[in-house]
């Protein structure tokens, strides 16, 4: 296959707001919205809370409907297919969320919920064949396969995202979405699971849409980087040209914004 | 009851240490074992039968006749007490079941996001609004007095209780990213209501129904009093109190026996309530 393995064309997303006195009006959280993810790569999109990046996230994993536009994935409208070819189709992408605390049933153990997304395989492998590939996936974000015995209150947070990712990757998905999934971990482990989503990347050939509102985490991950302000996408491009030479006002006030170890190491030096 | 001894967590594990709610705990859960314990005991032995009369021994006092004395007809108090705790403990366990289950569902139900949310919760408004009471008065003139009469009058209005309750923490639970990890596994909803939902709200739903058997409990003995319990000669604590209402000064042990029962009967499972519920506040919870 070739082309883009994700492409959004003009994705809007209207919320109907009910104001006092049953005026209605619209909030368009997402406002035509187009970009193309190469397989294999990391894009970033990058954004100040409320810009509707987490919502333009929603729509590409097909848990919520866009108002207009498409979603291909590997060719296939998302929103064109039935509910059945959606779920067979959804073994293809998974998501990574941002809190690892909220994100892991305390009731499941940690086998449990890493292979919950089999439930979309018609053939899904049952008995010591499933729990191998569990304890597989488990060593592959770096935990022991023992850990699918104990349960998620057992492990900090940055062991918990890896449970996550482990959870996101167990169908072998094509496209992994994280949103804000390093945004809730302590700096040291930001970075843990930073090369961890790069590693994987490389082993196994994943596509990463990243959803981020910390442009210093885009410059450690990122191919690309789309800048998203009040539900558009204002500037895109390749994350060593966005960020050295930030074409929209935009995209400057977020560096600026931003106080990366780099940056506070050249001010400490200039004073 | 193996369903919820089998989760995992802290939920229902008693741990060493003193926290939040472990004297009521322990009272509560003391007290109500002492009731459940005398109340099976009462189907295998009891000091005296407890329907017989012996008209010779009528209104001897405590210790004169038997451990609680007797009544106008001779009956040996204690063994009334006895049986009659199996008689409330029974409706009130069977009306708490009756409207823990339907209030469950209809809360998990509405919960969901499904599109009857709105008309369940008005129901619910509409049950709340009528005393339960009044309603099994009028539910006694249609059905006859009974131990079912007594057991759909408390039951259905146990209904919007436990649906409001469930309701409340199953929405808090569907709001959790774990919940949206389950729809990207392509589960539905009512997989995941049983497999996520519940089992996360199973300890508020105990709880509450540790308080609504207390509830229950003081409700039966509202209906025995006024007639409209188990029928005679079946022993309960509501009856023997209205009995006793003639004899008050003559024999004041008639009332203060079924009286002091109910309310230690319902203080024990108020207190286990409470307990359970300390146990359980996330906020109160020391992380592990």
């Amino acid at each position: 296959m070739t082309g883009p393995l994700l492409s959004i064309e003009t994705l809007t997303r209207d919320y109907a707001l009910r104001g006092k006195g049953g005026a209605t009006r619209t909030l368009r959280a997402v406002d035509g919205v187009s970009l193309a993810v190469e397989p294999g790569s990391v894009f970033a999109v990058v954004g100040e809370s409320g810009c509707g990046k987490s919502t333009l996230a929603r729509i590409v994993m097909a848990l919520d409907r866009p108002t207009s536009g498409t979603v291909r994935l590997g060719g296939d409208d998302l929103f064109a297919l039935g509910p059945k070819a959606l779920a067979r189709k959804r073994r293809d992408f998974q998501m990574v969320f941002q809190d690892p605390y909220g994100s892991l049933n305390p009731r499941h153990s940690v086998g449990r919920i890493v292979a919950e997304p089999l439930h979309l395989l018609d053939d899904a492998p049952r008995g010591r064949e499933r729990r191998a590939l569990v304890a597989r996936a488990l060593e592959d974000v770096g935990l022991p396969g023992s850990a699918a015995e104990r349960y998620p209150h057992e492990f900090s947070g940055g062991q918990r995202q890896r449970i996550a990712i482990a959870r996101a990757l167990i169908t072998n998905p094509k496209l992994v979405v994280a949103d804000e999934a390093v945004s809730a971990l302590d700096l040291s482990i930001q970075a843990q699971i930073l090369r961890l989503i790069l590693s994987l990347r490389d082993r196994h050939g994943l596509t990463v849409l990243f959803i981020t509102h910390n442009i210093g985490v885009v410059d450690e991950i990122a191919d690309r980087v789309g800048v998203m302000q009040a539900g558009r996408l204002v500037e895109t491009g390749p994350v060593r040209e966005v960020l050295d030479h930030p074409r929209e006002d935009y995209t400057r006030t977020l560096l600026a914004a931003e106080p990366t170890l780099a940056v506070l190491g050249q001010r400490k030096r200039r004073a | 009851m193996t369903a919820l001894a089998k989760l995992p967590g802290p939920v229902l594990r008693l741990r060493r240490g003193w926290r939040p709610g472990s004297a009521a705990l322990l009272i509560g859960g003391i007290l109500t074992a002492c009731l459940v314990g005398i109340a099976l005991t009462s189907l295998v032995w009891t000091p005296e039968d407890p329907a017989r009369m012996r008209i010779l021994q009528k209104l001897k006092g405590p210790l004169v006749s038997g451990l609680l004395g007797t009544d106008h007809l001779g009956r040996d108090v204690a063994s009334m007490l006895m049986r009659g705790a199996f008689n409330s403990l029974t409706t009130a366990f069977a009306a708490v079941a009756v409207g823990a289950v339907l209030g469950t569902l209809a809360g998990v139900a509405a919960a969901a996001g499904s599109k009857f949310d709105a008309v369940l919760m008005r129901i619910c408004d509409a049950l709340f609004a009528l005393p339960p009471i009044l309603s099994a008065i009028m539910l006694g003139a249609l059905l006859g007095p009974g131990a079912l009469t007594a057991i759909v009058a408390i039951g259905v209005f146990m209904i919007p209780v436990f649906a409001r309750v469930t309701r409340g923490a199953a929405m808090q639970i569907w709001a959790r990213e774990y919940i949206m990890a389950a729809r990207m596994a392509g589960k539905g909803t009512a997989r995941i209501t049983v497999e996520h939902v519940l089992p996360n709200i199973a300890g508020q739903i105990i709880v509450q129904v540790t308080i609504q058997l207390a509830m229950a409990i003081l409700t039966e003995a509202g209906l025995s009093f006024l007639g409209l319990g188990l029928p005679p000669p079946a022993p309960t604590w509501g009856r023997m109190l209205a009995e006793s209402q003639t004899y008050l000064l003559q024999a004041p042990h008639l009332a203060l026996a079924p009286g002091l029962a109910i309310a230690v009967a319902v203080l024990g499972l108020n207190l286990l309530g409470d307990g359970l519920a300390a146990r359980l506040d996330p906020r109160r919870r020391q992380a592990s």
